[in-house]
């Protein structure tokens, strides 16, 4: 995973080691240090130290009432950080996977996205939830569903998937800012995800899309997960002379269009990688606004790789079959490419 | 009873909770040499819970479980071979592979799982019961969790539901003081899970559940109360577990001290001296009886690691089997043969 550190431009001091994890949890020790509004809520993000480790010392930096151990109630925990957001406050509450934030999911819709339009403009949901998504570590079923696409079907809120060491220390603080509802979802994989950043924390932008690597041949369209697997797919393809393009979504919605049109209007052919079921996925979504935007552009059919439309299940090798993998891509890219004869 | 049932009974309540203490065990060193993997749950120190209560059941009776369910399905008769063949993620596992330490099934013999969303079997078990009510069938739904879960809305919509149409649920709060690195009294702001149960109109008491004979008699008590009754019941089973919460928690939120003094209480042990205390066998042979015991439950642990060894994996081409119903695949009311 290591194998694509993100560079980032021109800095003073030296860079230091870090990973994904531990960018994640400098990022909350700035937003719970600059602003006395911050909190954060979940379980076990106390005592525990996170599930993931995310908020390991933060309690006994800034306390329990500022980093505050919940039950196992996440509507309630939930709809309590809503309703904190409501009178100014600015909770991050993190749900320990998004398969269990379906617990919260009527919070979430019914009360986070909607409260502004129903009210007339008169109130505000200044939330940020963050919560663990995606497959790759055998936990069955009910522990490894990439459920962000259906996020990212509601108006309302803002939905984040950073994917590098750089998203996960720049996205929380403009998320913070944003006096609408920010749901941030971090891939289970890339916790441990390793590189250098800068020290001082680089202005991040929760509005566009990235370009990860510049290509002339196929856009490879990615986001989350799939992004290490759609940068190692395009070192391939470059072994073999096709010049791969690759996009990291991680602002999921509102999607970049403009950045994926300009990317397939030069390269005229696209690959989506989607970790997620096919049917009505995010990749359907990209696909669907290449076409309507970028139609007379394209020399290929767009291309998707997909998570199979089945639970995923524990054995390692079905697990891995269930998943998108990097040969899946490059031969999706074939096809895109060899097409253009 | 006479003194040779008690002999009997002592002995196959004791003999189960080895089998699966040392099951557990085993477990815990396969999953360290990654032989097992995903998250693993271990039930060490409930021993008591899952003998007691699952050993009550007669065959007509269902059971709901959690991820941290091996003692649950063992007690149930659900054979060792496809517990471990299912770890192993091999076809001839108790749910084919597919589901893991986590998801272990076995319908035939009732036992609905394995389920990893915390408090997401309690509907399920109030719907199985209400299916037994509206057959008019004498079984008993058993729907063991966490004091976790009783902090999760579908505990309490769970309980009202089954109290509100007179169900035969047998709730099992199996209370090891942790939902994870969370203690009991920073999850609930009133901790007599019992008291708070009945309130919703249902019979419930606690029970030492570091004591197997204890367990098995409220659940025997239970049993017949909601047999007789078809009214729901509740039992709080004070328990502790000795391990970590998975194989993933560095177990930062507790004392050694206090694990310690749980460990007195060690419900294998603890049975082990009620046998000599009620002179019901001399403790020179109650120690030579536990390490026959020993021997054959590893010998049967063996034979199950060696089999789930040789297990085949189900074929890739199969990916996508079990989404929607096949030819020849379960459905209700059909029973599997
Ligand atoms: C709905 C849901 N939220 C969170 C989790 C993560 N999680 C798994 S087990 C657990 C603790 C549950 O505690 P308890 O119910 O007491 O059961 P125990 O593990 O102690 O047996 C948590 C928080 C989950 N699996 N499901
Ligand atoms: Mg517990």
């Amino acid at each position: 995973m290591s194998r694509h550190p993100v560079t980032t431009a021109a800095r003073t001091e030296a860079p230091v080691t870090t990973t994904y994890r531990e960018a994640l949890r400098e990022a909350h020790r700035d937003a719970l240090r600059s602003d006395p509004r911050v909190f954060l809520l979940g379980e076990d993000v106390g005592r525990y130290g996170g599930s993931f480790a995310v908020s390991l010392g933060l309690l006994e930096e800034f306390g329990e009432e500022r980093v505050r151990d919940t039950p196992l109630s996440e509507s309630a925990f939930t709809g309590a950080g809503i309703g904190a957001a409501l009178r100014g406050l600015r909770p991050i509450v993190e749900i320990m996977t998004v398969n269990f934030s379906l617990l919260a999911l009527d919070q979430i819709v019914n009360n986070a996205a909607t409260l502004r339009h129903m009210s007339g403009g008169q109130l505000s949901v200044p939330l940020v939830i963050r919560m663990t998504t995606g497959a790759g570590r055998q936990l069955a079923a009910q522990h490894s569903h990439s459920l962000e696409g259906w996020y990212a079907s509601i108006p309302g809120i803002r939905v984040l998937a950073p994917a590098t060491l750089e998203d996960a220390r720049g996205m929380l603080a403009p998320a913070l800012a944003d006096p609408d509802p920010v749901v941030i979802f971090e891939h289970g994989s890339l916790y441990n995800l390793s590189g250098t950043l800068p020290v001082d924390p680089v202005a991040v932008d929760i509005s566009t899309a990235a370009v990860r690597r510049s290509g002339t041949d196929v856009t490879l369209i990615a986001y989350a997960g799939g992004l290490g697997k759609a940068l190692e797919a395009a070192d391939a393809l470059a072994t073999e002379g096709i010049s791969a393009e690759v996009i990291d979504l991680r602002v999921l919605r509102p999607l970049d269009d403009a950045t994926i049109t300009a990317s397939v209007s030069r390269t005229h052919r696209a690959v989506v990688v989607d970790e997620a079921w096919r049917t009505g996925s995010l990749a359907a979504e990209v696909v669907a606004r290449i076409v309507e935007q970028a139609f007379y552009e394209l020399d290929a059919p767009v291309e998707r790789v997909c998570g199979a439309e089945v639970p995923v299940p524990y054995p390692h090798h079905l697990e891995e079959a269930a998943l998108p993998q990097v040969v899946d891509v490059v031969a999706a890219a074939h096809r895109a490419v060899g097409a253009r004869a | 009873m006479t003194e040779e049932l008690f002999v009997e009974l002592f002995t196959g309540l004791l003999r189960e909770m080895i089998r699966i203490r040392r099951f557990e065990e085993t477990c815990a060193e396969l999953y360290s040499a990654t032989r097992i993997r995903g998250f693993l749950h271990l039930c060490i120190g409930e021993e008591a819970v899952a003998v007691g209560v699952v050993g009550a059941l007669s065959d007509v009776d269902a059971v709901v479980s959690t991820y941290r369910e091996h003692g649950h399905a063992l007690a149930r008769g659900v054979p060792m071979e496809a517990v471990m063949a299912e770890m192993f993620g091999r076809s001839t596992g108790c749910s084919g592979g597919r589901g893991g330490s986590m998801h272990l099934f076995d319908a035939t013999r009732r036992f609905y799982g394995g389920n990893a969303i915390v408090a997401g079997g309690l509907p399920v078990a109030v719907g199985l019961a209400l299916a037994d009510h509206l057959t008019s069938d004498p079984a008993v739904t058993v729907c063991l969790f966490g004091d976790g879960a009783f902090a999760e809305g579908e505990f309490h919509e769970s309980a009202n539901l089954a109290a509100l149409w007179h169900l035969p649920v047998l709730f099992c709060c199996e209370n090891n003081r942790y939902a994870m690195g969370t203690a009991l009294a920073r999850e609930h702001a009133a901790t007599d899970l019992a008291t708070r149960a009945a309130g919703y109109g249902m019979v419930a008491w606690a029970v030492d559940g570091m004591d197997v004979l204890a367990v098995r008699e409220a659940t025997e008590r239970a049993l017949a109360y909601v047999r007789d009754s078809g009214q729901p019941c509740f039992l709080e089973l004070r328990t502790y577990r000795f391990r970590a919460h998975s194989m993933y928690d560095p177990d930062r939120y507790r004392s050694k001290d206090e694990i310690n003094r749980w460990k007195e209480l060690d419900p294998i042990p603890a049975l082990a001296a009620r046998l000599v205390d009620q002179e019901l066998m001399p403790a020179h042979d109650v120690e030579q009886w536990m390490a026959g015991v020993e021997g054959e439950v590893d010998a049967e642990i063996a034979a199950a690691v060696a089999a789930a060894d040789a297990a085949p994996l189900e074929p890739v081409e199969h990916l996508t089997r079990f989404v929607t119903t096949e030819p020849g695949d379960a459905r209700p009311g059909v029973r599997a043969s």
